[in-house]
């Protein structure tokens, strides 16, 4: 009996599930990998260490987006129910695998295994045909279902791979919990990758530039303001004039408490050269959900206690635009945000600097 | 007017004193931080019943010499150390943030 999971389908009873049927094809990601491919079932593969409701964010995204397809292994070896015993020994030996497909036009008919042979030739039936021996129980994935589904059947069952059919109940590969393993670890690096380039050092260059970078903890009000003030302080040294330090200061200031009270923490950039200061305030999360809002004067989403604080009373933001002659607000819900304010020197400071430099 | 010449004006008492000496042209009365970074004006004194370090930050960023801390509100130890490390003046009083403001006020020549 085939029992396609669809997916809202109830999952049939235990008993009803063959567990013996099994198939095993190199995955093409462990080639890549440069692993050695190995016979699963001797080695005992252990389930997935993954759950599909409270693993991190972007893994779940991960399992929700990928699909069977991307994961399973399409290049398989198969037999017909015509095949004698015999021959799918050989096959499973040459090929170092414990179990085949049986299929004709291209429909799935059953599974057969090591153990299907074994018994074969305990019975001395070695010259019977396939489909004497095959298992005819088995559970199969649809190729668009979302690995999340393959995720949860490897937890529920102890099966190490199911056959994947197409929209036509054709056979269309297999997948093993290790081609999911895999395709995870590799598609986790390129989203880590695409972070680090999303969130790596600006690429404006200064001359003659100081540079800081200050680390901020979510709720940290002991150590808030820290790096505004060590900002202030650097402008000080380099005597700019107070209104457009007091800017600058602001700039800073609304930042760092932007990070303090809504942020999961982040960090502090500022960058400054003899035109211009960059103050750039970087978060992991959680995000803005309306940058538009955000940038209104008196909204808010900060809670009863941090307004009691005399914080988020929706003022930060634009503060922040007004005191800025450039100002960007980029943020996603899940991925963070990212806030850069620029604010040039005055022409006769940017001499002053050049002056002072030239003293140092 | 003078940090130094608060105490004239308005009943209570200096817990840091500041720069005594430092002038105070304007004064700013409000609770929210973020309004008072927005727009008080730098020289001028803090009028609030915000008692913790964060308050000091933002005097010491927007430029101001003094805070005085409204309804007799505790100073916390962490604002006291801080105000006294950035050398700014730190007044606390029982009066209200409208009676203290009026006062600075009158004592500023505003009224």
């Amino acid at each position: 009996m085939l029992q396609i999971f669809q997916r809202h389908l109830s999952i049939p009873l235990r008993d009803e599930v063959y567990r013996n049927s099994r198939s095993i094809s190199r995955s093409k990601w462990t080639e890549r990998l440069h692993l050695q491919p190995k016979n699963i079932y001797t080695t005992g593969m252990q389930s997935i260490p993954i759950n599909t409701y409270d693993s991190p964010t972007a893994v779940l995204e991960l399992i929700y987006k990928l699909k069977v397809k991307d994961v399973m292994t399409s290049d398989i070896h198969t037999s017909t129910p015509s095949t004698t015993m015999g021959q799918v020994r050989t096959i499973l030996k040459a090929n170092s695998i414990t179990g085949l497909p049986v299929i004709e036009n291209k429909q799935i008919l059953g599974i057969v295994s090591m153990e299907d042979v074994l018994q074969a030739l305990d019975a001395g039936r070695i010259d019977a045909p396939v489909e004497q021996y095959m298992s005819k129980k088995l559970i199969v994935l649809e190729e668009d279902m979302p690995i999340f589904f393959a995720i949860s059947y490897f937890g529920r069952y102890s099966y190490r791979r199911f056959p994947v059919i197409n929209k036509a109940n054709e056979l269309v590969g297999i997948v093993t919990s290790r081609d999911i393993t895999t395709k995870l670890l590799l598609e986790a690096n390129r989203e880590i990758e695409r972070l680090e380039d999303e969130t790596g050092t600006p690429q404006e260059v200064y001359t003659g530039q100081i540079e800081r970078w200050f680390t901020v903890q979510s709720y940290d009000f002991e150590n808030a303001g820290f790096a505004s003030t060590e900002i202030k302080k650097i402008l000080k040294g380099r005597s700019i004039n107070s209104q457009t330090a007091r800017r600058i200061a602001i700039s800073a200031y609304e930042l760092e408490m932007n990070l303090v009270v809504h942020s999961k923490g982040g960090s502090i950039h500022f960058l400054m050269d003899d035109s211009r200061v960059l103050v750039q305030a970087d978060d992991t999360g959680p995000g803005i959900e309306d940058v538009e809002a955000a940038l209104t004067e008196g909204y808010t989403t900060a809670t009863e206690w941090i307004r009691s604080l005399g914080f988020g009373a929706g003022m930060g933001l634009p503060n922040v635009q007004r005191v800025s002659d450039e100002f960007s607000l980029t943020s996603e819900p899940s991925r963070g945000t990212h806030a850069k304010s620029i604010i040039l020197l005055p022409r006769h400071e940017q001499k002053q600097i050049n002056q002072t430099a030239q003293k140092e | 007017m003078k940090v130094q010449a608060i105490q004239d004006c308005i009943t209570g008492e200096f817990k840091t004193q500041g720069d005594p000496a430092a002038e105070i042209q304007n004064a700013y009365t409000s609770d929210l931080l973020s309004d008072v970074m927005g727009n008080a004006p730098a020289d001028s004194v803090l009028i609030t019943v915000q008692g913790h370090k964060n308050t000091v930050a933002v005097a010491n960023l927007v430029g101001m010499p003094a805070i005085i801390l409204c309804n007799g509100r505790s100073v916390p130890q962490d604002m006291q150390e801080s105000a006294e490390q950035e050398e700014i003046a730190l007044y606390t009083t029982n009066l209200d943030q409208f009676t203290a403001s009026y006062k600075i006020a009158h004592a500023l020549g505003k009224i």
